[in-house]
């Protein structure tokens, strides 16, 4: 089988891209095999980042934000990239996609050169999206995108792995989410390298961001910036997005974001042996035991 | 057959050129390809046709469903079939919905729209369009098929 596509996206053919995209997802090729063709992955100058996830719960508003900053980084001429992660309906693997209708950026002329916006389902039977996911951010900066913005709704485990891949994390949180303790209970919080509580036009949105700052004060190591925006309205867009373009890693999460890697691969071996349909039909018939499975999925893999 | 966790689901377009404002067409429809196990890209409203194609071709849609209401449909939709054979996404196949009067239809079929739903369709016969689209492997809005999905609407 051979790649003309693979050639194409390097010339910079978006269409081209965007199918090579599509072969990672759909597992029809391997990763090295994409980037042997169009080149290494650069590695960072100085300590900017590459890939930065922007998360939170549904409805904080963070497509609207994005949209924000990408239209004020592209404004710089920066060429950035986002992966728009949503969930499959565990039901019948459809998703309905829509980052797009608030994400405007890519229909402004002057600037949607400089935009690549792709949709990514997490679909039903994968769990490795978060691994799928890293595949295409390594595609990207390879073909010259220069930073990839990886946006996830932060509920449920491959979304936040998703994030967890990111070099930095953004959570985004809205007014009147709850009292403090819900900020402290937030696992999210925790791998935040920076917090934009939207919406700021909204009551409760000051002293949501007091509580959350409030929080990470009482945990040990530097305490990342939280910043107050309004999509809707403009309001600290631009100071964000500033912030953000040079935004260090707050070194707190560096142990949980490898952990969620690590589990992501992990995760990924079972769910990619040849052998998993015939043993999980053998384990339902319980004709062997969740050890003897086990062993043999992590026998496999090990050759 | 809804696509099987074996198989990859189709990714489909979802788009309302123009000014209309009446989406909820095309609501319907991209739920009813969403709940078939497609993964449907919604446009939103007012879009322009070279916006759609941008869309298709970032999004590596195998499918555009296009809705218009507003009589627009004459000028529009072979406007996004010409833009997509321009910009080489041929093998697109692409579908339409809304008010389109019958005496409208030929010509639309003429530039490579392979189905068109009016008002009343149910949505099975929507999956079932897609079904077929896809048994043949020409069928893309530049490609030299003739068939088109007559429908009862």
């Amino acid at each position: 089988m051979t790649f003309e596509f693979l050639e194409q996206a390097k010339s910079g053919d978006r269409r081209s891209l965007a199918r090579t995209l599509s072969a990672l997802e759909n597992r029809s090729i391997q990763i090295e095999e994409v980037l042997d063709i169009i080149g290494p992955v650069p590695t960072s100058a100085n300590d900017d980042w590459q890939t930065l996830a922007i998360t939170g719960a549904p409805g904080v508003g963070k497509s609207c934000l994005l949209d924000g900053l990408l239209r004020n980084w592209a404004q710089r001429g920066l060429r950035i990239a986002v992966l728009a992660v949503d969930p499959s309906s565990p039901r019948t693997g459809g998703a309905l996609l829509g980052d797009r209708v608030r994400m405007t950026v890519v229909d402004d002329v002057g600037l949607n050169d400089l935009i690549y916006l792709r949709s990514v389902a997490t679909r039903k039977a994968s769990g490795s999206v978060p691994v799928i996911v890293e595949d295409m951010t390594k595609v990207l900066l390879a073909l010259g995108w220069q930073r990839v913005v990886i946006e996830t709704v932060g509920a449920g485990q491959s979304e936040v792995r998703c994030a967890a891949l990111a070099d930095r994390i953004v959570v985004v949180e809205g007014p009147a989410r709850g009292d403090g303790i819900q900020a402290e209970k937030a696992g999210l919080l925790e791998l935040a390298d920076a917090v934009l509580v939207n919406k700021s036009d909204l009551p409760g949105a000051e002293i949501h961001a007091d509580e959350i700052r409030e929080s990470f004060e009482l945990g040990a190591g530097n305490t990342p910036p939280v910043l107050l925006t309004s999509a809707i309205q403009g309001n600290g867009i631009s100071e964000a997005a500033e912030l953000l373009l040079t935004l260090l890693s707050s070194g707190r999460s560096t142990r949980a974001r490898w952990r969620e890697r690590l589990l992501a691969f992990h995760e990924r071996k079972i769910l990619e042996s040849p052998q998993l349909d015939e043993l999980l039909e053998k384990l339902a018939k319980g004709s062997i035991l969740l050890d003897e499975a086990l062993q043999i999925i992590g026998g496999e893999s090990n050759e | 057959m809804p696509p099987t966790t074996m198989s990859e689901p189709w990714r489909i377009v979802v788009a309302k050129p123009g000014l209309d404002g009446h989406d909820r067409g095309a609501k319907v429809v991209a739920r009813a390809l969403r709940d078939a196990g497609n993964e449907v890209i919604y446009t939103g409203l007012r879009r322009s046709a070279q916006q759609i194609v941008d869309t298709v071709r970032d999004e590596d849609a195998r499918f555009l469903g296009l809705s218009s209401l507003s009589g627009a449909h004459e000028h529009l939709f072979p406007k996004v079939c010409e833009l997509l054979k321009l910009q080489g996404l041929n093998d697109v196949i692409v579908f339409a919905g809304g008010i389109i009067p019958l005496g409208d239809r030929e010509p639309l079929y003429a530039c490579g729209i392979r189905a068109i739903f009016g008002p009343g369709t149910p949505t099975s016969e929507i999956l079932e369009f897609i079904e077929q689209a896809t048994q043949m492997d020409n069928n893309g809005v530049g490609q030299d098929s003739d068939w088109h999905w007559t429908s009862a609407t």
